[in-house]
């Protein structure tokens, strides 16, 4: 119980948000009279904020490294933009014309990277400047118009879901299928890693508090998995978001490149002065911003199903408020992935229950900021309290 | 500037009319002043008396408590942090911040320059002492104001240029128009010279000379014996914390040997662990390095340095605060720090191209940094992280860490090294300093290094975790690994080093072999010119 205990104790933060996101589902599921939680909302939950949670995770990694980015929304415009032009104006294959888009997000990253990086302008302005030009750069490129629509392959990619088994089901049996073969690969590698550790001899937590943590989880995703199920099974991009959230959370926690960016975030003359290549590492966070908010932009204009030069207004400051309710620091070096999703699903329940139970968009901004506020405020405190 | 007046000897302190009290000329009494830093007894019952009117010379080795007297003084350490009494003019005084200080009359100024390089000189010196009427600034006044000011102090520049473009050297005078502004009657120095070079430095003293003439009284702090000689009238000297002994320079006849003497003057029994020497051949080698200073250009901050580490050596460079040797050490590696860097290295008699740090560390050269805090540690981390950091491939397949080898290599190196902690998952900013040398020193032997290169490595550190770290330098050199290292505590480096090259002003002054090495003989090549 005393290891559980200052398991806890020690992610504090983590557990704090997940129970802070427990209860505001559990909140708005109750104003709601449970419609919250039906299949049909959870789905939709999950589609609208899908690309809010892709630029989260790129925005992690820059506001680890100490720096900020404001002009995702408009790359992400920029980008939807001249895929529209490439696939809508001139018929091309939406595989290619994905691949290219996702270049251009490259090119204005390391764009914005060099600035950043090499020149050593401070992130705020290079990128608050890259927020006005590419959304220039968008309506100049749309000519101020709306360009749509695009191919059911393309928009598959949002608002898709996975195939079925050949005949009629009551319930989306793939999905469920997808549910045991992830709760069996889950146990799989958490087994795998105790046995490591027990052969190190490290400390491993005590036997029925680890099945416990096991079975709360397989449950978890089973039971979520069936909510789906019951009604259109998994949808693409949360196929596609879940490879991100574990391909991401395996760079920053267990490769060199990772901690580097940790380090670089957490002192930067300590971490040049160790062999990091600080100026190399800023770089390519920012090219990874830019691919990240250029696939965001793909996923908004397919769910759109148009290009329009309004799109993206905003969507930065929604990915960085989900980064900083997520525990990150902003002086850098502090931030998970799944802490960035945890954040980004706290904005996205909380503006999905507000309209279910009819609260207007007034309240909606007031009652977002205050809980971004109190948020970041609860965080230091833990951090005073615990140092 | 004020001719070519020269410096004579016999100038005698001119007193003001009208003093207070006739049998009394002090114009300054601190009477055991102790004050304590948690774990530092940073100073223990210092006296000092300046008398009216005289130039002070304050005088110790580095951490020897001069700064931490006059931030005392001055009411940085405001009244109540230090026991202990204060007199000013004969009056008690129990000052709560710098504020109130000056405005007795007190000012200090610091090494390090405190002038706000993007306003103008005009500005930074009315700073926080506008010339206003209801809030309301009045330029013209303040202009004319600079003006007086700066011709007292014999800077021929326009009020309005701004601080930072001017040099060092007439940053210092405007610092000094500073507190003339404050209508000055004791003014501090704390290292004045230390960054000017010759001209600039025999202005300043003349300008003292000057300021005598007129009644100020000031306190100096320098570690420059020549300058000292030339301008103090008298000399308190502090060792550890304590006041040794106050000299008076003209009638006591003091000589510089003299002052040296009453500096360096203690015992160095069993603070250094026992070491058998087991020197090999040559490891390391730089031949005719030469840096330049990264912003002034023109500025050689390394000059024309050659010396060589041998395997199981400890070779040590002495010298004064801004003689190069931090820039000399970063500057090798990898070109941490300089621009225009000349030169060669040589490992083994292979020359190496170094251009930037991971390269360095590739060659086997480790740089332990003396700023810790800002230069070594990632405070947030943990102790494993920082220990595996600068050579995670070597616990890392495919560019994957392994955190379970992680944590066998950070727990190995707690317990080699004694760091004193519950365990590695510890934030390294929550660590002694003592324990956080140890961090940085296993994340350096971690990289598996040839020559490690430690600059301060015991700077604030208690006395037993300094002979701990001496013990595991000892050991890295008896393994074979060549080690420079960079101290102010000349104990240190002779309790330490088989040889020691001395450092003044970018250059190597002298080399000196343990068997001949004394306090007395470093000092002298750190004052002399190469």
């Amino acid at each position: 119980m005393a290891t559980a205990l200052r398991a806890i104790r020690g992610n504090v933060r983590q557990y704090g948000m997940i129970m802070a996101l427990i209860f505001i589902m559990l909140l708005f599921q109750f104003l709601s009279d449970g419609i919250l939680l039906k299949p049909l909302n959870i789905t939709n939950l999950i589609l609208q904020n899908s690309y809010i949670l892709i630029l989260a995770i790129g925005m992690l990694l820059v506001i680890i490294t100490g720096h900020i980015d404001l002009s995702v929304g408009s790359v992400a415009a920029f980008v939807g933009a001249v895929s529209a032009i490439m696939m809508v104006n001139h018929q091309m294959p939406f595989p290619i014309a994905m691949v290219l888009s996702l270049l251009i997000g490259a090119a204005v990253g390391a764009w914005q990277g060099f600035w950043v990086a090499y020149v050593r302008i401070p992130s705020f302005i290079v990128t608050l400047a890259g927020m006005l030009l590419f959304r220039g750069l968008t309506m100049l490129v749309l000519d101020g118009k709306s360009v749509a629509p695009f191919s059911d392959g393309f928009r598959s990619m949002s608002t898709g879901f996975i195939p079925n088994l050949p005949g009629e089901w009551s319930l989306h049996m793939v999905t469920l299928a997808a549910g045991i073969v992830l709760s069996m690969l889950y146990v799989f590698m958490e087994w795998r890693a105790r046995l490591v550790q027990k052969r190190y001899q490290f400390e491993v937590l005590a036997m029925p508090l680890y099945a416990a943590k096991l079975i709360a989880i397989v449950v978890v995703i089973n039971l979520f998995t069936y909510v789906l199920a019951s009604y259109k099974g998994l949808p693409n991009i949360l196929v596609l978001l879940l490879a991100l959230v574990a391909v991401y959370t395996f760079v920053m926690r267990k490769t060199i490149m990772g901690r580097h960016i940790y380090a670089l975030g957490g002192n930067e003359k300590a971490a040049k002065l160790s062999g990091v290549k600080t100026k190399k590492v800023t770089f390519w966070v920012f090219v990874n911003m830019g691919v990240m908010a250029a696939l965001a932009g793909l996923v908004f204009a397919a769910r759109l199903n148009a290009a329009t030069p309004k799109a993206g207004v905003n969507f930065e400051l929604d990915a960085i408020a989900a980064v900083f309710i997520g525990g990150a620091s902003a002086s850098g070096g502090v931030g998970t992935v799944i802490g960035a999703i945890i954040g980004g699903l706290v904005m996205g329940v909380m503006n999905n229950g507000m309209s279910l139970i009819g609260l207007g968009i007034d309240y909606q901004q007031g009652i977002k900021g205050l809980v971004l506020l109190l948020a970041v405020a609860f965080d230091l405190y833990n951090k005073n309290k615990s140092s | 500037m004020r001719g070519g007046r020269q410096v004579r000897r016999e100038i005698r302190p001119s007193y003001f009319e009208g003093l207070v009290t006739a049998t009394m000329n002090d114009i300054l009494e601190m009477r055991n002043i102790t004050k304590t830093f948690p774990g530092v007894k940073a100073l223990g019952n210092v006296n000092l008396k300046v008398k009216e009117g005289e130039i002070h010379a304050l005088m110790g080795e580095n951490g020897a408590g001069k700064s931490t007297l006059m931030k005392v003084l001055s009411g940085v350490y405001p009244h109540g942090s230090y026991e202990g009494d204060i007199l000013f003019n004969g009056t008690v005084c129990e000052f709560r911040s710098i504020r109130h200080s000056e405005e007795l009359g007190i000012v200090i100024i610091h090494q390090e320059l405190a002038l706000i390089p993007q306003l103008s000189i005009a500005e930074n010196i009315f700073l926080g002492n506008e010339q206003a009427k209801r809030g309301i600034i009045d330029w013209n006044e303040t202009t004319i104001r600079t003006r007086e000011l700066l011709r007292k102090v014999g800077l021929s520049e326009n009020p309005n240029t701004e601080a930072g473009s001017i040099g060092v050297g007439k940053q210092q005078l405007v610092e000094i128009a500073k507190a003339l502004s404050k209508k000055v009657k004791l003014l501090i120095l704390d290292e004045p010279t230390a960054a000017l070079n010759e001209e600039d430095s025999e202005n300043l003293l003349r300008l003292m000379l000057a300021f005598k003439e007129q009644g100020i009284t000031s306190i100096i702090i320098s570690h420059k014996l020549n300058e000292i000689m030339k301008v103090a009238d008298s000399i308190t000297i502090l060792r550890d914390g304590h006041t040794i002994e106050t000299l008076d320079v003209r009638a006591d006849r003091i000589t510089e040997e003299r002052i040296i003497r009453g500096m360096v003057g203690r015992d160095l029994t069993h603070r250094y662990p026992e070491r058998e020497p087991k020197i090999g051949g040559t490891l390391f080698e730089a031949k005719h390095w030469t840096v330049y200073h990264p912003l002034q250009s023109d500025r050689k901050v390394v000059d024309d340095v050659s010396f060589e580490v041998k395997r199981g050596e400890i070779v040590g460079i002495a010298g004064l605060m801004g003689a190069g040797r931090t820039e000399l050490a970063m500057s090798i590696f990898g070109q941490a720090y300089g621009k225009r860097i000349s030169g060669q290295l040589f490992k083994e008699g292979q020359e190496l191209k170094l251009t930037d740090i991971s390269q360095a560390i590739k060659a086997g050269i480790a740089y332990v940094t003396e700023d810790r805090k800002e230069y070594g540690l990632i405070l947030m981390d943990d102790i494993k992280r920082n220990t595996t950091l600068a050579n995670l491939k070597h616990i890392s397949k495919w560019f994957v860490v392994d955190d379970n080898r992680e944590v066998i290599e950070a727990e190995g190196f707690r317990s080699r090294m004694k760091i004193k902690t519950p365990s590695i998952h510890q934030k390294t900013g929550n660590l002694s300093g003592g324990n956080q040398q140890k961090v940085v020193l296993s994340k350096w032997m971690f990289t598996g290094p040839d020559l490690l290169i430690l600059d301060e490595p015991t700077r604030g550190i208690d006395v037993g975790a300094k002979f701990e770290i001496y013990t595991i330098i000892n050991e890295l050199a008896d393994q074979g690994k060549g080690i420079l290292m960079i101290s102010s505590e000349l104990p240190e480096l002779l309790g330490m080093c088989d040889r020691v090259y001395v450092m003044n002003e970018g250059r190597f002054t002298g080399v000196v072999p343990r068997s001949e090495a004394s306090q007395e003989v470093l000092m002298k090549y750190m004052t002399s010119r190469g």
